[in-house]
């Protein structure tokens, strides 16, 4: 075996492996990759290139804008019929494979479970598919009895013409509930990201706004950009619960189109995933005055920060009181976990390539078991997740993000929360961030790699290098991992796992990685290294 | 009350599809060329299709499967995906140096016309002084029949690309369809138990079930050569399972010309190589039709082995009857698969109630007729069913078993009836490309999976703690 790395000194530059990963591509490839993988220097101001195509032939864990659509932001929404409108393998491969949790109050509708087709074939492509679109709400309607359809655009039905706007516009008017389309074919965007976006505005354009229900808890918020993977939205509604904070909607794990019609009645917003829902956070904000603060649920330190923040907003002694008290209780459970999990992976090393704040929030837990983050990056992020949002002005702004549409949002004159405005201002003086991101270069040690987009190619090279204890991504990536003898978390399924938000999450979290990275089986592996000299030429370790 | 034919309560003919029983046939094109060796599929469309399929694919197979994708833009759907189509070729070459790039459509790059045959000729006009890896293409759009047409219009296309005519050999082809990797281990072994010489195409009993590795490999090894599969055209004869093969795009509701033969029959036309089409060997009759067709080619007896095998299976027919007869199955899947599957179960003496599938050839029912003389009028057999379909059904009549991949899963669990894995896609189970169905030995660890299911089931639903059966 080999010896293991040290390195409590700090990570080691990794500059001539990211040369050996270049050296590889034809030229123009070369000149891309170079910006898109930064050796990290907190503190200095270092641009990388993200949110841009993927080169074509190079295998990419990114997947299309309907993928982050439906499949992401109106996947989890349970009261929704989302109906795809294509052929058949759309809808297929987005059904359930989230593993999206709900919980159907008796009585309640849940739709999660379906995968809607209009399974188009030829002669729908030859002679348009609005009248089948048109049979299937109908049918929708007829066998569900859901309140609101969405429709969701494949990638033919951008090309053949079909008006998915008008279809929905014309059902809408015939049937007498809520029904609208997204323009999310799959070759729009760079990545799913566009699908995010394109998600947020129908959502906001057509749902938000909708019911203006009267006050029903004395301290209101929402949490967006939360999926209930594997139950985690489970974790912190208790939690809110239990500190007498009422959540009104989420967007979208465990949530209802119903919910959001009355988010707008909310007192704060608070964006967990920035990446795929700080649109609707933003358009909220312009037409409502609903502040909205930057939390993460995933840590138990991120838990007890964003709980006290969310305290300090609403600025009750009560409520500051409560969340003490149940930070105090549910710290000390962690603590010892902790205690216990910590000497045996400390000094481990992890990497991460996954999601659009997967990859920045799971660094938080690692942190906690002291266990080395040598190279992380995102799958279909910006500029702002991984520098901050003080960059947003700054990113060029390309063909492929003008094809999205920027919605227009102004100030709803009657509901417009000025006293909300009024104590965003007061807060904003005496230091509390708000519509604040930081991003993740800044808070990762120097010399980190960090890696836009990273593709197969590179994930081998990385291996080789960092032999890391686990490297975390997606289910596409497990096996290419595992075959190397390295244990892969899947963090965007969990592997079948989960929760790990809140206090009890991360205790799951920590016995998880004690459990994955004391197995036996590994000992059978026959890593590529194993019987290889440590090769110190490249590992100069920067003091 | 199923000895009259079934009657679906609700008749109607639904537009849309809810949960449905087929995937697209670009998945079932790249299984295919995951079957050549050397091979990496590139997928013409956007690259969400690759994502999702690779995804697909990778949850089942639990292997890492590289799937390539040109990467349509905005631009390139306006304009066309020929300059994306050449950067993913390039790209794909220079990092896999594979022995062949297969290229397959989507629904988007059919849909604004990109030839993609034109596309490969030019790029081989362009590198003409390169040592270009072999180049094959498929057709596959998604508004075209399922994955199964996917799959066969694969290995349809590596025939036509490229068998060539020659002296006649020994050797015969098997085109063993949509099996699993276990399955084309067992046939392999098979035809060299018969001393047979043997193309299979695909084969990725290997490509989509690796060992672990002690370096990693960047394209897995195994799969047919290239140089085998142009032996294909002086074989001796051919043997392909499936009876439906790729109708689904033929008929039903879909009619493509393009798509118009499978290999076997491609290969009979061109070069005379005689076809044996039977459906998979799948029970002990099905697996006769299989092993006589080796006796009559190879001119030799069936190897003590496979008679001992067989002799075992039927004593464990014997053996497991009692538990299981009179009890009332649902089968789903793919056509070819659900076929042989209610064969198998209709001779084991369970009654197959509702046969289902995705898949539009609209022959489902000929053929279970065909194949299950005595008891096929009272199988209900349906051609583009969805799961929905299939649950609605079952409320109105509740069957004892499940037999099919994973996706039924919600119904069997609803009812609380037992469901055996097999088929694909199976994601919920680890080993679900591995499950064992073809031949004697398939069939027997069918049988015995099936019995103790419901034994188990039995044994679980009584009040009294059994040990003993």
């Amino acid at each position: 075996m080999v010896k293991k790395k040290d390195y409590t000194n700090g990570l080691p530059d990794p500059s001539q492996l990211k040369e050996e990963i270049l050296k590889k591509y034809p030229r123009k490839v070369a000149k891309k990759r170079d910006k898109g993988m930064i050796i990290n220097e907190p503190g200095k101001e270092q641009e990388i290139l993200a949110n841009v195509r993927t080169v074509p032939g190079i295998i990419t864990q990114r997947g299309c804008t309907y993928a982050g659509c439906k499949g992401v932001v109106l996947g989890p929404t349970r009261d929704i019929i989302n109906l795809v409108h294509g052929p058949i393998g759309c809808s297929f491969y987005a059904w359930l494979t989230r593993r999206n949790q709900t919980r159907v109050p008796e009585g309640g509708d849940n739709f999660i479970t379906y995968s809607f087709s209009t399974d188009m074939q030829d002669e729908n492509i030859v002679f348009g598919g609005e009248t089948k679109l048109k049979e299937a709400i109908r049918e929708a309607y007829e066998m569900f009895n859901p309140k609101s359809i969405g429709i969701f655009s494949t990638c033919p039905v951008g090309l053949i013409g079909d008006d998915v706007h008008a279809v929905s516009r014309e059902m809408k008017a015939e049937l007498g509930i809520n029904i609208f389309g997204f323009s999310c074919e799959g070759y729009r965007g760079v990545s799913q990201s566009a699908g995010h976006h394109i998600a947020n505005n129908g959502v906001f354009k057509n749902v938000v706004g909708n019911n203006d229900r009267p006050r029903e808890g004395k301290f209101q918020v929402n949490l967006l950009g939360e999926y209930n993977i594997g139950g985690d939205a489970f974790e912190i509604e208790a939690l809110f619960e239990e500190a007498g904070i009422s959540l009104l909607s989420t967007f979208s794990g465990n949530s209802t189109i119903e919910s959001m019609e009355y988010s707008h009645t909310a007192d704060l917003n608070m964006v967990m995933c920035h990446r795929s829902i700080n649109y609707i956070a933003e358009m909220m904000e312009e037409k409502y005055g609903i502040p909205w603060i930057k939390v993460s649920f995933v840590g138990a330190e991120s838990t007890v920060k964003s709980m006290k923040k969310i305290a300090e907003y609403f600025g009750d002694a009560e409520l500051t009181a409560k969340v003490d008290e149940i930070c105090e209780r549910e710290m000390a459970k962690v603590k010892a976990v902790v205690a216990e999990v910590r000497p045996a992976v400390e000094g481990k090393l992890a990497m991460m390539f996954v999601g659009g704040s997967r990859a920045h929030h799971y660094q938080d837990l690692f942190k906690e078991l002291g266990i080395n983050v040598v190279s992380a990056g995102y799958e279909f992020a910006h500029r702002d997740d991984y520098e901050g949002r003080e960059v947003i002005p700054n990113i060029k702004i390309d063909a492929d993000t003008r094809n999205i549409e920027d919605l227009v949002v102004s100030k709803d004159e009657e509901l417009f929360r000025d006293d909300l405005a009024t104590k965003k201002s007061e807060l904003e003086k005496a230091g509390y961030k708000f519509s604040d991101y930081v991003g993740m270069m800044p808070e990762m040690s120097k010399n980190a790699l960090v890696i836009d987009d990273v593709n197969h190619w590179e994930t081998e090279k990385l291996i080789e290098f960092y032999k890391p204890d686990v490297f975390c991504a997606g289910i596409k990536e497990k096996y290419v991992v595992q075959k190397y003898g390295v244990p892969l978390k899947q963090l965007h399924s969990y592997d079948y796992g989960g929760p790990y938000t809140a206090f009890d999450g991360a205790i799951n979290f920590y016995k998880e990685m004690q459990r994955m990275l004391a197995t036996n089986i590994w000992k059978l592996v026959d890593t590529p290294w194993k019987n290889e000299p440590e090769i110190v030429g490249s590992m100069t370790i920067d003091a | 009350m199923f000895e009259n034919a079934p009657i679906l309560k609700s008749t109607k003919d639904y537009t849309a599809t809810r949960n449905a029983c087929k995937l697209c046939a670009p998945l079932g094109a790249s299984i295919a060329f995951k079957g050549i060796r050397g091979c990496v599929p590139i997928i013409h469309g956007g690259q969400g299709c690759a994502t999702y399929i690779r995804r697909y694919l990778i949850s089942h197979y639990k292997e890492p499967v590289d799937i390539a994708s040109s990467n349509f833009t905005e631009e390139a759907t306006v304009f066309g995906g020929g300059a994306n189509c050449y950067t993913a070729l390039n790209n794909v070459i220079g990092q896999y140096n594979p022995e062949v790039v297969a290229m397959c459509t989507t629904c988007l790059s059919e849909t604004i016309g990109d030839d993609v045959n034109l596309y490969m000729h030019n790029y081989k006009e362009d590198n003409k002084h390169e040592n270009l890896p072999h180049i094959v293409t498929a057709s596959t759009p998604s508004y075209q029949g399922s994955h199964m047409d996917g799959f066969h219009e694969a290995v349809a296309s590596a025939v036509k690309t490229f068998a060539k005519a020659g002296a006649k050999g020994k050797h015969v082809n098997l085109f063993p369809g949509f099996v699993s990797t276990e399955d084309l281990r067992q046939l392999k072994y098979i035809l060299s138990d018969f001393g047979l010489d043997y193309v299979m195409l695909p084969d990725y009993s290997d490509t989509l079930d690796n060992p672990i590795w002690e370096s990693y490999k960047r394209i897995p090894e195994g799969g047919t050569p290239i140089s085998e599969i142009e032996t294909c055209g002086s074989a001796a004869a051919s043997i392909e399972f499936g009876t439906i093969i790729n109708q689904g795009s033929l008929s039903g509701r879909v009619r493509s010309k393009s798509l118009s033969s499978t290999a076997a029959s491609y290969l009979e036309n061109e070069f005379g190589v005689e076809n044996h089409q039977m459906p998979m060997p799948i029970g002990v009759k099905l697996s006769d039709t299989f092993f006589n067709a080796l006796e009559k080619i190879s001119g030799k007896e069936m190897p003590t082995r496979y008679k001992r095998e067989r002799g075992r299976l039927i004593d464990s027919y014997a053996d497991g009857h009692k538990y299981i007869f009179g009890k009332k199955a649902v089968v789903y899947g793919e056509e070819d698969f659900v076929i042989a599957m209610t064969t198998f179960l209709d001779e084991i003496g369970i009654k197959v109630v509702l046969a289902a599938t995705g898949g539009e050839s609209g022959k489902l029912e000929s053929e279970i007729r065909k194949y299950c003389p005595e008891r096929g009028e009272k199988i209900l057999a349906k051609n583009h069913f969805d799961y929905e379909n299939i649950h609605e059904w079952c409320q109105e009549n509740k069957p004892d078993l499940f037999v099919g991949n994973s996706k039924a899963y919600y119904i069997a669990r609803e009812l609380n009836v037992p469901i055996i894995r097999c088929g694909f896609p199976i994601h919920d189970r680890i080993g679900g490309q591995r499950i064992k169905h073809v031949g004697y030995s398939g069939t027997q660890e069918l049988f015995d999976k099936v019995v103790n299911a419901l034994i188990e089931y039995k044994q679980d639903h009584s009040p009294v703690g059994y040990k003993y059966m």
